[in-house]
């Protein structure tokens, strides 16, 4: 199915089961232990060997010698794989360093050998002794030193930097200015689960239980890595616990996992250990942002400024964070700069909202500093400013400026947040207001996030027995798949949620989006829509029945006065249809978008100047919500990481050694529970028929758009102190927070 | 993690000669240290005895009012145990603000106490470290030490005490009851239990190999409002940057003990006549020499405001 106008009515419109709140169909599975992710599949391989990664203990240079005398001599030992005894090894596309190093090593914690053993101890044990000597080299490991050499880098497939009129002019002659930098740091996903595999060889025929978000490239990115064809290639990834982007590409455990299967002639098993998670694999970068705004005096921007430095090694991406301000207010002068420098440290990729998590940590700040400047409400600052145009022409690439969006909704965020929070009790003043002994402020932030759409694929079957099965390589990392696919199904079926099966995650199944930029929801489902279509038509001609004028409902079609029961169209054998949604222009004549706003209370401690969030709010505008429930999931999450990286989520380089020091869960803090207060969305009613079938977006990634900076805001609403620098722990407030008891 | 092997001690005596004749060997208690240091081959015993069933998990009143308190009895017990939360509320608060409930249903009081340091060198075996390998270099001086100590450490170490336990201990004035495996009894106050840094990180009790500790006792309580404050970069589940144990009474004058700062629980006790004069007075005698680094210089004047914080809400 094509999808190049905008949706009329279909059956998706009756929402008997899209768009409610239904619970997680895989839920009981998952709660109750039952659900198998890739390490558990004792089901399918009960008896895999077991790999422990040996990881670099330097951050650049080469190996010098390696002795695996020891290792191979230990007790239960199967296997060693390094690179001296792989074989020739490709890179995947999505990947920027190799999965497998030696000689050479391009960062800390790279694999160069993977242990293989009858047991995870011994395995563990064995990998301890293997002797690795190394010959270091000088690496570039600060991001503030190898900003000046760095090198304007494309975002997002569009160019680097973006001029729209005469910022310079504009900004000198504003009488209102804001002009100040922002850093924030290297970000782990840090998600429950780690990058897990069993890999086994069947003949000649790969087949990998993995846990990873994008099925298809991960498919292509291990044959090419292993220099076979992708057809001889299997992956399922039918549960995964948490992506964020940290899978998002295949990593060093399934391709040791593959090689150590190869070896030891049988299967193999690999989890990434927690402390080499976090420098083996990928991380959000550190970004420096510089942000100058200029405004009129009533409130008007007339110049904005948004310059972003990153960095990741040879051959790596920017983190793409003046995204959103090419996107999110008026002003006649702008420009934008993406500079990318060369790093030694671990490879910088995707990680929730990449570009927009970072940008808005700089830009919601600048403008909270503009709204103080000026006198005015940071809301109206920002209602002020909207626009129904891309404001930056050159924002995508090969369209024409002033694209409208197809919908949005901010100013109704905004004002509808505003509302709800209680906003208008905000007192201006920084630090006066108290509870207690507690310092309060209230603050906010807009939030932007492009709404892509991909082309996906499904197929979906009736059974003999009228069961609608769904297949598609989509996955669910924790987000809802299952569910929303399943309602998708019943919705196009006429059947309850119960008489769906879905089955996900496996490349067995129709090529899908994946799950990745906030893509997923809105395109997978799309992708079902149309094979359900097809499964439509295929029922009605069974049936006899004049597919034009056919319907589903209650587990029944009609047509005309004409009806029979779903499952008779398949008594006599099942039916099948495959089908994927293509999407045409509609993005280029319109721009796919979504909108939120956010609103956060926080206390501070005058005495330790321990921050402690006391309300979250979020209102969010994301086209149809195919379940709220699910959505509202994913929402508090996202403002739940939000809340992490605005107060404590810091991967701490030591710029001499070349890591992240802070490679575990206990040292790598993100919030828990105690520090989550009460949190509230609200989705506004929207349906946008020019993005899908569904008239869907996404609102993963949406949600922590502007969390931190509202988090941010917040606090120098309550203490008076304004901290440029990501994360606002307590140190960086004490010494402007004079003791008064 | 390298193979050892295991026994269970049938008596106290047989537990302390069989790590005394064993160069190798350790107790294990709850093991929630011990086993994961001993997965990164930080810790490499050849060889395990562990000490629970020996009758240790009690908790009795001692003939002087005081409170003695078994080797052995977990953190969540002691935390919940009665005469702890009536007489003695700076150490059932100081339990409770650390590590979580499952870790607290493990660990125990000896294994508390003799919690090893959470620098991030330490823990990464591939970095220099004087106190997981003598010699080495302290990968933390130089490096990254925003949570290393400000006072008492030396050029050998900077590391932390991560115990908010041993804090509570310390401003109580417990004895450590030990048994060596000659048969002899020791009881060690606990200002004189952990050591300095100095030359040699690697030593941090005044324990000799082989000396089980049997238990913990506490003096007749001293009444006073008992308060543990620990102040961290998120609300629970992290090691303190600073803490507070305090104990006021209500004329004002008391006890206070510093967590967070030093190699051990921190406490000056000439600093604390000067308790009614408030947290500066006691803050600048305490941590008089202390040497701060760039990134933990806040922890002083965070000590004195914690201390303020405390207080204050025992005056409250
Ligand atoms: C994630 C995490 C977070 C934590 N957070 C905190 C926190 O916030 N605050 C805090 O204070 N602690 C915290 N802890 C540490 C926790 O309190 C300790 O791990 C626990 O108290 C150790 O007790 P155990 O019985 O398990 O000791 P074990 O691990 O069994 O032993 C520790 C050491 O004590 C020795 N030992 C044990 N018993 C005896 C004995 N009777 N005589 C002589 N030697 C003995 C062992 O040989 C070993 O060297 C945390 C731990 C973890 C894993
Ligand atoms: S501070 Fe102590 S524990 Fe940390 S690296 Fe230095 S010597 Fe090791």
């Amino acid at each position: 199915m094509k999808f190049d106008t905008p949706a009329t009515t279909n059956p998706i419109d009756k929402l008997k089961v899209v768009g409610q709140p239904t619970d997680r169909i895989e839920g009981p599975l998952k709660v109750s232990g039952t659900a198998a992710y890739a390490y558990e599949r004792h089901d399918v391989e009960p008896k895999a060997a077991y790999g422990y990664v040996v990881g670099a203990e330097i951050a650049k240079g080469r190996v010098g010698s390696m002795d695996l005398s020891r290792a191979k001599s230990a007790p239960g030992v199967i296997t060693i794989v390094t690179a001296q005894n792989a074989g020739p090894l490709g890179k995947g596309n999505y990947n920027t360093a190799k999965l497998l190093g030696g000689p050479q090593i391009d960062h800390y914690h790279q694999a160069l050998a993977l242990v293989v053993a009858e047991t995870f101890e011994q395995a563990r044990a064995a990998a301890h002794l293997v002797e690795i000597t190394y010959v270091g080299e000088a690496g570039e490991f600060d991001l503030a030193k190898a900003k000046d050499g760095s090198k304007p880098k494309p975002i997002n497939g569009s160019p680097p930097d973006s001029k729209v009129g005469d910022f310079a002019s504009a900004f000198a002659a504003a009488p209102v200015q804001v002009d100040a930098t922002y850093t924030t740091p290297d970000h782990a996903h840090a998600m429950m689960e780690p990058h897990a595999t069993i890999a086994a060889w069947r003949g000649d025929e790969l087949v990998l239980w993995t846990s990873n978000q994008m099925i298809d490239w991960s498919r292509g990115d291990l044959a090419k890595t292993l220099g076979i064809p992708k057809e001889k290639v299997r992956l399922n990834s039918q549960f995964v616990g948490g992506g964020f982007g940290g899978k998002l590409f295949i990593r060093a455990d399934a391709v040791l996992a593959a090689l150590g299967a190869r070896a030891a002639r049988r299967p193999v098993k690999v989890a990434l250990q927690r402390p080499l998670m976090i420098n083996n694999t990928t991380h959000r970068p550190a970004t420096i942002q510089r942000v100058r705004l200029g405004a009129a005096r009533d409130g008007t921007l007339t110049a904005i400024a948004h310059e972003s430095w990153s960095g990741d090694l040879p051959g790596g991406k920017p983190d793409s964070a003046v995204h959103q301000t090419r996107m999110l207010y008026a002003a006649a002068n702008r420009m934008t700069a993406t500079r990318l420098a060369v790093l030694d440290l671990p490879e910088s990729n995707a990680m929730r909202a990449p570009g927009e998590a970072t940008g808005h940590m700089a830009l919601e700040v600048a403008m909270d500093e503009l709204a103080e400047k000026l006198g005015m409400d940071p809301v109206e600052l920002r209602i002020r400013n909207d626009t129904q145009v891309v404001p930056d022409g050159a924002s995508e690439q090969g369209s024409a400026p002033k694209r409208p969006f197809s919908q949005r909704q901010l100013v109704e965020c905004l004002r509808t947040g505003a509302d709800r929070f209680g906003w208008s009790a905000r007192n201006p003043r920084p630090g006066q207001t108290r509870d207690g002994q507690w310092l309060v402020g209230m603050g906010m932030a807009a939030a932007y996030r492009g709404a892509p759409t991909t082309k996906s694929a499904a197929r979906v079957r009736l059974d003999t027995t009228g069961v609608v099965i769904v297949e598609t390589d989509m996955t669910d990392i924790g987000t809802g798949s299952y569910t929303i696919i399943g309602q998708t199904a019943a919705e196009m079926m006429g059947v309850p949620l119960a008489s769906v099966r879905v089955r996900l995650g496996d490349s067995l199944f129709p090529v899908s989006a994946g799950s990745g930029g906030q893509w997923g929801a809105a395109s997978s489902t799309a992708g079902v829509f149309a094979a359900c279509v097809k499964l439509r038509e295929a029922v009605a001609q069974k049936l006899g029945f004049d597919p034009e004028k056919t319907t589903f409902a209650d587990g029944q079609v009609r047509s005309g006065n004409r009806s029979a029961p779903l499952a008779q169209a398949a008594r006599a054998g099942e039916l099948v249809a495959e089908d994927q949604i293509e999407f045409g222009d509609l993005s280029k004549t319109y721009q796919h978008s979504t909108f939120g706003a956010h609103y956060v209370e926080v206390g501070v401690d005058p005495f330790t100047a321990e921050v402690r969030i006391r309300r979250m709010l979020a209102v969010c505008a994301a086209g149809r919500i195919l379940n709220p429930k699910a959505a509202r999931s994913q929402v508090i999450g996202a403002m739940t990481m939000g809340a992490g990286s605005a107060l404590m989520e810091d991967l701490i380089v030591d710029k001499r050694v070349g890591f992240f020091i802070n490679h575990d869960l206990a040292s790598y803090e993100v919030p828990v529970h105690a520090d989550i207060p009460h949190q509230e969305v609200i989705f506004l009613d929207e349906t946008d028929p020019t993005t899908s079938p569904m008239k869907a977006k996404g609102v993963g990634e949406l949600g922590i758009c502007g969390v931190s900076a509202a988090v941010a805001n917040a606090i120098y609403n309550a203490s008076g102190v304004r901290v440029r620098d990501y994360p606002i722990t307590l140190d960086k407030l004490l010494a402007s927070m004079p003791l008064r008891a | 993690m390298r193979a050892f092997s295991y026994e269970r001690a049938r008596t106290p005596q047989d537990a302390s000669i069989a790590v005394a004749r064993t160069p190798e060997a350790k107790f294990i208690a709850g093991g929630t240290n011990l086993l994961d240091l001993m997965k990164l081959e930080i810790e490499r015993p050849r060889h395990l005895i562990d000490v629970n069933g020996l009758g240790f998990d009690k908790i009795e009143t001692t003939q002087d009012g005081g409170l003695r308190i078994g080797a052995l009895v977990r953190n969540t017990d002691l935390a919940a145990h009665e005469r702890v939360r009536r007489d003695y509320g700076v150490l059932s608060r100081a339990l409770v603000s650390g590590a979580s409930g499952q870790l607290r249903n493990k660990a125990t009081t000896a294994g508390n106490l003799l919690q090893r340091t959470r620098c991030p060198y330490f823990y990464d075996p591939a970095q220099p470290c004087n106190k997981r390998e003598p010699g080495s270099g302290c990968g933390a001086l130089q490096g990254i030490n925003r949570q290393h100590a400000v006072i008492g450490a030396s050029q050998a170490c900077i590391a932390t005490h991560p115990s908010d336990m041993a804090v509570a201990m310390r401003v109580l004035d417990a004895t450590v009851e030990t048994l060596a495996p000659d048969g002899k009894t020791r009881s060690i106050p606990i200002a004189d239990f952990h050591r300095l840094p100095g030359d040699t990180p690697h030593l941090e009790t005044n324990l000799a190999h082989g000396e089980l500790i049997t238990a913990v006792t506490l003096p007749r309580p001293i009444g006073g409002a008992q308060i543990y404050r620990k102040v961290r970069d998120r609300a629970s589940y992290a090691f303190a940057l600073v803490s507070v144990a305090a104990i006021v009474q209500p004329d004002g004058s008391g006890r206070v003990a510093f967590g967070g700062v030093a190699h051990k629980p921190w406490r000056v006790e000439a600093a604390e006549p000067a308790m009614s004069r408030g947290a500066k007075a006691v803050s600048e005698r305490a941590f008089t020499g202390a040497k701060a680094t760039e990134q933990n210089a806040f922890k002083l004047p965070l000590a004195e405001r914690t201390l303020a914080a405390v207080l204050a809400e025992a005056r409250a």
